[in-house]
């Protein structure tokens, strides 16, 4: 059973350092938010430590703070989080299929957005000791951030953490550009996301009805399934290669 | 204050079901071609949908965010390390928030 070194614990580790940033400029806001509906910096951070969802933990700050339903915040976290299904789905198909279930609990502990990226554009299969080293380096950025934002949102001067907030999209397009280069389909498929994406942001009806959580779940299905059909990929192409140097010599 | 409690752990029991189950119940490989390539389109439709338009409104101002998005592409574009582009998309913007405050 394939389940890495600590050489790949390690790169996990060092190739989530942009996500820790992000985290903590992100958590920090969420901690912030957090204090003022009253929960303790304990609170504060059990749930981030728990959950590590930034769309999820900010939605459910709503829910707390005007005492609703059980079922309410449960169905709300089961829509906004959505989408892990389908990045769980698609991680299942990265691991070898003799890594145990033990392993296979410990990575969905971290399937977030940004781990999920770096995990899934690893070269060949996936090593839960690779996933362990993003998910280390990532908890304890999204867990600090919530503790000093829930602790005095006036640790870090504010123009900071306002310039710390684009770490996270500055990774994304880090991760999704390079590979529209060399592929017209993928390069449909950014800018139809992104297009789709800003009028369901934009356009008066849509921005008011459908929730970030939703957009996201609404934008991925339905472009990945048009590109699915349009422009069906072959084996080669699934495992991008090119990428994984660039992650390497991060 | 034990309500606050049961919220953390009932959103974590939710959002941890969703993540485990498909990881732990599929084994073995998906054999349609379909949803290969679906999932493999999946990652690529997601992070674009989440960092267009929302990239806009990461930072203050929305001049400083134009300058450090256009930047991350260049830098993407030219195939730097994940590193370096969100970096140097972050330095961009602060730079430029100089000018603006």
């Amino acid at each position: 059973m394939n389940v890495g070194s600590f050489k790949d614990f390690k790169e996990g580790c060092r190739d989530a350092i942009p996500i820790c940033l992000g985290y903590v400029a992100v958590s920090f806001a969420f901690g912030i938010e957090a204090s003022k509906i009253g929960m303790s910096t304990f609170q504060a951070a059990m749930t981030s430590l728990l959950n590590v969802t930034s769309a999820g933990q900010f939605s459910a700050l709503d829910v707390i703070a005007r005492n609703g339903s059980f079922i309410e915040l449960a169905i709300l976290q089961f829509i906004i989080n959505l989408r892990y299904m389908l990045m769980s789905t698609a991680l299942s198909q990265k691991l070898d299929s003799k890594v145990g279930t033990l392993h296979r609990m410990g990575i969905s502990y971290g399937v977030t957005d940004e781990i999920f990226a770096l995990s899934v554009l690893r070269k060949g299969k996936l090593e839960p000791l690779y996933s362990y080293g993003l998910i280390a380096t990532s908890v304890f950025g999204w867990v600090f951030g919530t503790v000093l934002g829930a602790f005095s949102g006036q640790l870090l001067p504010h123009r900071l953490i306002s310039c710390l907030g684009l770490a996270i999209y500055g990774m994304f397009i880090a991760i999704i550009i390079p590979d529209t280069r060399t592929s017209r389909a993928l390069l449909f498929v950014v800018l139809a996301a992104m297009g789709i994406s800003t009028i369901f942001t934009y356009v008066p009806y849509l921005e008011s009805h459908i929730s970030s959580g939703f957009r996201i779940i609404i934008v991925t299905v339905a472009v990945a399934a048009g590109a699915a059909v349009l422009a069906p990929v072959t084996d080669e192409q699934s495992d991008p290669q090119g990428h994984n140097e660039e992650v390497n010599r991060a | 204050m034990s309500r606050v409690y049961l919220y953390i752990l009932l959103m974590a029991f939710v959002t941890y079901l969703i993540r485990a189950l498909p990881l732990t119940l599929i084994r073995k490989e998906i054999k349609s071609d379909f949803i290969k390539s679906f999932l493999y389109y999946v990652p690529y439709a997601t992070l674009a949908a989440m960092t267009f338009p929302a990239i806009l409104s990461a930072t203050d101002f929305f001049l400083s965010s134009v300058i450090g998005f256009i930047v991350a592409l260049v830098l993407a574009f030219n195939k730097k390390s994940l590193l370096t582009v969100a970096g140097f998309s972050c330095a961009a913007a602060f730079v430029a928030e100089l000018f603006l405050h």
